[in-house]
């Protein structure tokens, strides 16, 4: 607890959003009644061990619930894993009330089962990235990491 | 093995200045509190005059810290705490406290697995924070978000600790009141005395009361506060209370005694003392801060008083008092 | 008695140990193995050849007869000479109708007995017009509200002549209430009802992770059901105990089994601490494994499995009757070993892990649909899948001899070790207090999250081998045009309509009565609820309505934390 009460200067020509990359704050979360959440906690570790935060939500989580999480914790990323077949409407609920809290700078990415056919309604919702289920470690952590850094610090 | 995006550009967002978010955090808003939280943590330059004119609007809320070992149920007793101040009109502010992983610095941050129904209320914030290698139970900025929630006008503020184990006690410099959370049946009573996080205890908390085992945990508590307290000097007796936070039983009688030891506290005048000793660590602990920052920054400089040390010129505490320059300080290294 | 003299035991070793000292040296001077060790999935050591000495140590009774105890070579005397597997493809979607639509088709197709998805409101024991359950309503399984839904569930189909599954866990007992409310409203003999609940709560909190109350008082519906059902349906098997969602959450197949079986023993302690005799209910405990990818580990798990149960029924519970220790299994093949990619090879991997099940000596499968890794099967993946396991039933001749692997020394080396792991684990859970508080600790939770993790970190090294995904990676092979089974959007306004035609029609003052009275009685522990939860459907009580009001007295499950 002993803070920084940084009395240096701040430098006007090195913006702090270019500064440092800053930790990466995830919200994994699992939304609607789904309670498939092995997917969401081998993400959760996967990203931990790639130095990023990560806030657990726990299962049955509404898509107003989520959202508010996600404010408060200020997380760069929400990231849903959804098995139950539900995604379209909850992923348009989750878009509809990042828009309501002026949120739209935090991504949005979805894992799960998903078909194709799908992904078009997904982008509608705002849905940022959808990440295959048999992805690696690696690629998950990539795609977060270059949303963030095409995005910038906020 | 690709991931799918869509067509449209990522949005390139704007930084807006933090001071420009401090009127917005004084009239309350969620966001703007959340986002200065997250320039506190990073340590962002920029950030520091919005902190330090966020501090002058401190000073109102009631900061109560909640420690004890893992597993004893903390995050589920904030959730119930968080209902109880909430339902009497309070906003409540949480900050809750979870280890960083000293291999890959990042952390799962877990509380509000718990405490999600209740922080989901518009009457509380629930603010994750890793401690990103700061010892004690807390994290480093731990003390400048509960600033920034005093600011926004959030009061009770709670403190939950990761589960302490020895010397990690910084809660009691950080706290007005300290709630102790034991829990049946962990053996954690014994835990709790080696810890020494006993005799910090403004109130003790015994968890779990719905089962037998809880009986016992309370009586022995009981026992250990008539053999005599550190805190000789004060006039508080710190009550030991069961409580079920799953049930919600006696979470009333909870809120009442940690309202009650801070009217005590102010009535008594014991918070000026209190006050004190938190300002006194927060100086002492951003100054370190400050040092190893410029310790770490000027390395060529340093470079030359570690030479100087290695060539047997000067000894390590010389050197040391000459940066920090304390040069007239006496011997005592 | 063992099974080998120790004259050829000697003899065996000797002629082995000169084999190692020539052919084999020579061997292995020439090329080197691929693996410096060979092991299980579950992490049993593998040896490059098993004989005779190594199984000189396990006595001939361990084995015994197919039908008798230990039961280790199969549940039944004559096993499929006598009876063939059930082919039990699970379905579930929409409305009650849609779904009953399905089930013909299947009947049809040669399917021999129904299996029933709800739905997840319906599991979690919320009406379709729950806020809560926003969107969720007929998607992974079919909507059910009231008792009327059940009857339109089984419309035109003769429910003393098929046997019915129902995979329902939390809101189970009032799903069964229904499905008796149903059977006596048409006039059938409920003592000729046949069929299985899910019913299996521990593994709810631990796994599958759909719950509403807190762990005691789940346990507490279950005894109730297990103890209504045995005289009220004798024929119907009020649980089964599902070590699938074990592996499915990430376990490996010791845990599956050794879990599923601190699970068994708590149920059991549970029902006869309330004063029934193990007998009385035990042969009716069923049990839901996977067959999974170790094509040989998963065969020695079966067996092991069965064993393990005899000697907890004999053992520590004193069952008397052979049928009290008689494992009969459900079985699926594994969900979790589907891929996107190229979802053709889905057929291959399911008719292997069917093939494994049939060795194993499963009385009933599903075999997945090949699209699974996409949606809800088609019917035309379902079909697929009941002609995978007609093909092995039917053409290529393995089931005329009962457990043909058996006294294969390996067969028997790796059933015996798997045996002693999961005594092992079983000593461990009676050792930290039961199953019953290590789930509200959430030790399994803990132990199956850091499987499931390893696993992924195994995948994702390259060392357990998916085809397709990470070995022999076919770039230009898309993921595929499959056709998606489609959600019918009407499906949730339907059910609405329904609810409140209901609500509107049904006498109010007599369901808020019935609630109350529900309520009363689960204040106090040695009531039966069945008795009351029957009445209240009969009289439209809804299936929310009914948790809801337990809910009030008994809470909902708060979540450890683990990750």
């Amino acid at each position: 607890m002993n803070e920084a009460s940084m009395t240096e200067k701040a430098s006007g020509d090195t913006p702090d959003r270019d500064a440092a990359a800053g930790t990466i704050r995830v919200l994994v979360a699992k939304l609607g009644l789904d309670g498939h959440d092995r997917g969401a906690k081998v993400v959760a570790r996967i990203l931990r061990d790639a130095g990023m935060e990560v806030v657990y939500t726990g299962l049955y989580k509404s898509p107003g619930e989520v959202v508010a999480a996600a404010v408060q914790e200020d997380v760069d990323v929400i990231g849903v894993s959804l098995l139950s077949g539900s995604h379209v409407p909850l992923f348009r609920e989750l878009g509809r009330c990042l828009r309501e809290e002026k949120s739209e700078h935090i991504f949005v990415v979805a894992g799960g089962v998903i078909p194709e056919q799908d992904y078009a309604a997904l982008w509608d919702s705002g849905v940022d990235a959808i990440v295959p289920q048999e992805a690696r470690a690696e690629l998950i952590v990539t795609t977060i990491r270059s949303l963030i850094a095409a995005r910038g610090r906020v | 093995m690709t991931v799918f995006t869509p067509s449209r550009p990522v949005r390139r967002a704007a930084y807006r200045p933090s001071i420009e978010l401090v009127p917005e955090i004084l009239a309350g808003n969620v966001a703007a509190i959340a986002r200065m939280i997250t320039r506190a943590e990073a340590g962002y330059p920029e950030a520091a005059p919005a902190l330090a004119e966020i501090y002058r609007h401190t000073g109102k809320a009631h900061v109560v810290g909640i420690t004890g070992v893992p597993g004893a149920g903390k995050s589920t007793l904030v959730s119930s705490l968080i209902r109880a101040f909430a339902a009497e009109g309070h906003k409540v502010g949480v900050v809750a406290v979870d280890p960083s992983s000293p291999f890959s610095g990042g952390a799962i941050l877990g509380d509000r697995v718990r405490m999600s129904e209740a922080a989901s209320s518009s009457q509380a914030f629930v603010r994750s924070m890793a401690t990103r290698g700061h010892l004690g139970g807390l994290a480093r900025s731990t003390l400048q978000a509960v600033d920034v929630l005093d600011a926004a006008g959030y009061s009770p503020i709670i403190i939950e600790t990761v589960g302490v184990g020895q010397d990690e006690v910084e809660v009691v410099t950080a706290a007005h009141s300290i709630v102790v959370l034991s829990a049946p049946g962990l053996g954690d009573d014994i835990q709790a005395i080696k810890a020494g996080i006993l005799e910090i205890a403004d109130i003790h908390a015994v968890s779990k009361a719905d089962k037998p085992e809880a009986a016992a945990t309370v009586s022995a508590l009981r026992g250990m506060m008539t053999l005599g307290s550190e805190r000789v000097r004060s006039k508080w007796a710190p009550p030991v209370l069961p409580v079920s936070a799953v049930s919600g039983e006696r979470i009333g009688e909870l809120k009442d005694a940690i309202s009650r030891h801070w009217g005590h506290l102010r009535d008594s005048g014991e918070l000026a003392e209190r006050q004190r000793g938190i300002c006194r660590t927060r100086i002492l602990g951003a100054a370190k801060y400050l040092f190893q920052r410029k310790f770490d920054e000027r390395a060529g400089e340093i470079g030359e008083h570690i030479q100087a040390v290695v060539n047997r010129d000067m000894d390590p505490a010389g050197a040391a008092r000459l940066l920090l320059g304390w040069t007239d300080e006496g011997q005592a290294a | 008695m063992n099974l080998f003299s120790e004259t050829a035991i000697e003899d065996i070793r000797e002629k082995q140990a000169a084999w190692e000292e020539k052919e084999l040296a020579a061997a292995l001077g020439n090329r080197p193995e691929e693996k410096p060790a060979y092991e299980t999935e579950c992490g049993i050591p593998l040896k490059r050849v098993y004989t005779a000495a190594d199984i000189a140590d396990i006595p001939a009774d361990e084995l015994g007869f197919p039908g008798a105890y230990p039961f280790t070579r199969g549940a039944y005397p004559t096993m499929y000479r006598g009876r063939p597997w059930t082919i039990r493809q699970v379905a579930g979607f929409g409305n009650p109708e849609a779904t009953n639509q399905r089930y013909k088709y299947m009947i049809q197709t040669g399917q021999t007995g129904l299996s029933t998805d709800f739905d997840l409101p319906t599991l979690l024991g919320l009406d379709s017009d729950d806020p809560r359950a926003f969107g969720e309503v007929g998607r992974v399984g079919v909507a059910i509200d009231t008792v009327d839904d059940v009857d339109r569930l089984f419309d035109g189909i003769d429910l003393e002549k098929i046997s019915v599954s129902l995979t329902i866990n939390p809101s189970a007992w009032v799903v069964y209430a229904m499905y008796v409310a149903v059977a006596e409203r048409r006039g059938y003999d409920l003592h000729k009802l046949a069929g299985t609940l899910q019913a299996d709560p521990l593994k709810e909190y631990v796994a599958q992770k759909e719950w509403i109350y807190p762990v005691r008082p789940a346990v507490r519906l279950l005894r109730d059901l297990i103890m209504y059902s045995a005289k009220a349906t004798p024929k119907i098997n009020p649980i089964s105990l599902s070590g699938y969602h074990l592996s499915d959450v990430g376990g490996n197949a010791l845990q599956e089994i050794a879990f599923i079986m601190a699970f068994t023993i708590a149920y059991c302690e549970e029902v006869t601490g309330a004063g029934m005799d193990i007998d009385d209910f035990a042969p009716r405990l069923s049990f839901f494994f996977i067959s999974h990818q170790d094509f040989f580990e998963q065969i020695c798990k079966f067996r092991a499995a069965r064993r393990v149960y005899a000697k907890i029924m004999a053992r520590r519970f004193k069952a008397r009757k052979p049928e009290s220790m008689r494992l009969r299994v459900h079985v699926q093949t594994a969900a979790m070993s589907l891929t996107k990619v190229e979802h053709h090879n889905n057929l291959m991997r399911t008719a292997i892990q069917a093939l494994g099940a049939v060795l194993g000596g499963c009385q009933s499968m599903h075999t997945n649909g090949l699209d699974e890794a996409f949606a809800i099967p088609t019917e035309e993946a379902m079909k697929l899948a009941i002609r995978t396991q007609q093909i092995i039933r039917d053409e290529i001749n393995v089931t005329s001899v009962i457990d043909p692997l058996g006294g294969s020394y390996f067969i028997e080396r790796l059933t015996r070790d798997m045996e002693t792991e999961i005594w092992k684990l079983l000593d461990e859970v009676d050792e930290r207090g039961g199953a019953v508080k290590l789930v509200e600790e959430g030790w399994f939770q803990q132990k199956l999250a850091d499987s499931a993790y390893a696993t992924f970190q195994k995948i994702d090294a390259g060392e357990k081998i998916s085809v397709g995904v990470n070995r022999y990676v076919d770039e230009a092979s898309r993921s595929a045009e499959v056709h998606i089974h489609p959600y019918d959007e009407a499906c949730t306004q339907l059910q609405i309509d329904r609810l409140q035609a209901v609500r509107a029609s049904r006498d109010n003052a007599r369901v808020r009565e019935l609630l109350k009275d529900l309520a009363e009685q689960a204040r106090s522990d040695d009531i039966n609820l069945l008795p009351k939860t029957i009445e209240a459907v009969k009289a439209k009580a809804t299936l929310g309505e009914i948790c809801a009001a337990l809910r009030e007295v008994w809470g909902a499950y708060a979540e450890p934390m683990i990750v």
